[in-house]
């Protein structure tokens, strides 16, 4: 204990509408060292149920090493993660996704070998409840539970227009395509919260102005919260209610987009300081 | 009528391939036409398709390099064995007791392949290749000590040796260390193997068109990914594996009774790479592969019986010419363009001038 735990975390930015729901993200003093390094250090943030987040800072800042503890990809060394009321302290990647936190890469992550169809049915393998010996058997259990998932993955496939596709193989989709794969697999999970690593990267502005839309209409049809990172200032002030800064490991400036467009703190952390001050 | 969709035609058209040819060979049997040497490799050729079918779960499937599947088909061969030595004067017929023991010794390899797993398969890639590899020689090792006899009273089980049993009249040793299993009543039929490669297809591609293969296929394809859609990708890879054990333990069962004495060196490493080679030639993940070149590179030391003294040097030249051609862009697209050649030939006549889909492959 270093006396932090005194000081009650600062509360993020809320919207309106979520005032008076349960949080979906609370994180409290939050932290990761790597031997000597902190990573990551005293990250607090609260995130309600119908939120969009962004998280920006500088190359390095630790923003994807807060994702990576947030799914568990890293266990904490110091603070807590609250998911939906739940701590996850102590479990498996996996577990975490089945209370409530699905994900994307900044690296895309698809399963490249199998096809567009099958891998959002791998993001609905929990929705499909037939066993083994009854998936040997080929009971009728089994057609039925399959019938309905492919049904369910067209009809997340049909969110970004992808039904077309949904033979090809995930790994022969053009770049675009591969990145709303990847939304579209995180979502079949039934997340409570989507964790989105730099979902704009490589897009071409009419591209990033479809995106924004799309993660709109995913978080009104879905009423889920997102959390994301990315390095396009307009795609984040244009798409984000609340916005957190990094810089070095730790959050230095939080507020709405306005707030921190001219937060003296963000433009030094992004452009360095004035000579002479 | 729904239509079929290409997995299903592709899984139907795999056990007609079997049945079919079945048929053919049965055919060629009841007419005397296969020499007795050939007509002994009916039951191993059976056996190693079996294999090598459940090694593709393990290794192209599931993406683990496994070299103990010997090991599992040794411990389904001699608990096999074990089976039917008892059951021999129980006064059943031979089918039922060869069924019996199949599945026992499917179960026993089963749970040998479950306690392996656990711990082996938090490890990767080469690791597990090792620890597998490992646990082959280990059941050797074991089954070498293993004194097992059979009376009246019971079985009787030592690991020093076969003197002490104090065996009643009619009592018989089973196994007898190294000499391995003596005395084996023959049971296995080409009918059986084929019944064997049937089932094994059946659990196999059951397995992989389930929403528990195409988990076992997303942990293979991105272990990080399918972690974050919520898949555990441990107990995925422990499933992949398990099943093949049993399957594994069931081929070793009827493999064992097609002989009338089995030792437990029979089963050692270089069994283990010999079923990895049918995979690997096969084709990594793709069954019909697996089945194909486990047929024909079972029989190949046989047919090349009469180059005796240069059998193992063609076997092996052999090996690397398919291995070349497996890889070669050159030889594939010539192949292609003479299949389609072939196809659109054959379609030219039903769909008029204008209707070559030919030169369109996947």
């Amino acid at each position: 204990m270093n006396g932090k735990m005194v000081n009650a975390p600062s509360r993020g930015i809320i919207p309106e509408r979520d005032a008076d729901k349960s949080l979906a993200l609370e994180t409290i003093h939050l932290g990761i060292s790597f031997g000597g390094l902190k990573a990551v250090d005293d990250f607090n943030l609260t995130l309600g149920r119908t939120e969009i987040g962004g998280l920006i800072g500088p190359n390095g800042a630790g923003k994807t090493t807060v994702f990576n503890l947030l799914t568990n990809v890293y266990a904490p060394t110091e603070g807590t993660i609250i998911v939906d009321g739940k701590d996850t302290r102590g479990l498996k990647t996996f577990q975490v996704n089945r209370l409530g936190i699905a994900r994307t890469f900044q690296n895309i992550r698809l399963f490249n070998n199998m096809s567009v169809m099958d891998n959002v049915l791998v993001g609905l393998h929990h929705e499909m409840d037939y066993g083994f010996p009854k998936a040997l058997l080929r009971l009728p259990g089994f057609y039925k539970s399959e019938r309905i998932a492919k049904k369910r993955a067209m009809e997340y496939l049909s969110l970004f227009n992808m039904q077309d596709m949904a033979e090809h193989k995930a790994g022969s989709l053009p770049y675009g395509a591969q990145r709303r794969l990847e939304i579209v697999r995180a979502l079949a999970t039934n997340p409570t919260i989507l964790l989105l690593d730099e979902p704009a990267a490589g897009m071409n502005p009419s591209e990033t102005a479809e995106l924004m839309e799309n993660i709109r209409k995913i978080r009104d049809t879905f009423q889920i919260c997102i959390f994301l990172i990315e390095h396009d200032m307009s795609f984040v002030m244009g798409l984000c209610e609340g916005i957190a800064v990094m810089n070095f490991g730790r959050i230095i400036a939080k507020g709405t987009p306005e707030e921190i467009k001219s937060n003296p703190q963000v433009i030094e952390a992004y452009l360095g300081r004035e000579k002479g001050k | 009528m729904k239509k079929l969709s290409k997995n299903t035609v592709y899984n139907l058209s795999t056990y007609g391939i079997v049945i079919v040819a079945y048929l053919i060979v049965q055919g060629i049997v009841l007419a005397g036409g296969l020499s007795n040497q050939i007509r002994g490799q009916l039951v191993p050729i059976c056996v190693y398709i079996s294999l090598a079918i459940s090694l593709n779960l393990v290794s192209g499937v599931s993406g683990e390099l496994s070299l103990g599947h010997a090991g599992f088909m040794s411990v389904g061969a001699f608990s096999g064995v074990i089976v039917a030595a008892a059951l021999r004067d129980s006064g059943m017929g031979g089918v039922p007791i060869l069924i019996i023991s199949m599945i026992v010794g499917g179960v026993i390899s089963g749970i040998a392949g479950l306690i392996i797993g656990i711990p082996v398969l938090r490890l990767r890639g080469d690791y597990l290749a090792i620890v597998t590899l490992a646990f082959g020689e280990i059941i050797k090792n074991i089954i070498n000590n293993l004194y097992v006899a059979v009376d009246a009273r019971g079985l009787h089980f030592s690991m020093t040796s076969a003197d002490g049993f104090n065996l009643s009249e009619g009592g018989r040793v089973v196994i007898n260390g190294p000499m391995g299993a003596t005395g084996i009543t023959k049971l296995a039929s080409f009918t059986m193997g084929v019944v064997l490669i049937i089932f094994t297809l059946f659990v196999v591609l059951g397995t992989i068109n389930s929403r528990h293969g195409r988990a076992i296929m997303a942990a293979r394809d991105n272990r990080i990914a399918a972690d974050s859609v919520g898949i555990s990708v441990t107990r995925c890879k422990l499933l992949a594996f398990t099943v093949a054990a049993v399957l594994a333990g069931m081929a070793g069962a009827l493999y064992a009774m097609n002989y009338s004495t089995v030792a437990a060196k029979k089963f050692d490493f270089n069994t283990s790479i010999l079923i990895l080679v049918f995979v690997v030639l096969g084709g990594m993940g793709n069954i019909r592969g697996s089945i194909i070149a486990a047929a024909i590179l079972t029989l190949l030391p046989e047919l090349l019986r009469s180059v005796a003294d240069y059998r193992m040097l063609v076997y092996a030249i052999v090996l690397i010419l398919v291995m070349l051609a497996r890889n070669s862009t050159v030889l594939k697209n010539y192949i292609n363009n003479v299949v389609n050649g072939i196809v659109s030939r054959i379609k030219a006549p039903f769909s008029g001038r204008n209707g070559g889909k030919g030169g369109a492959s996947e």
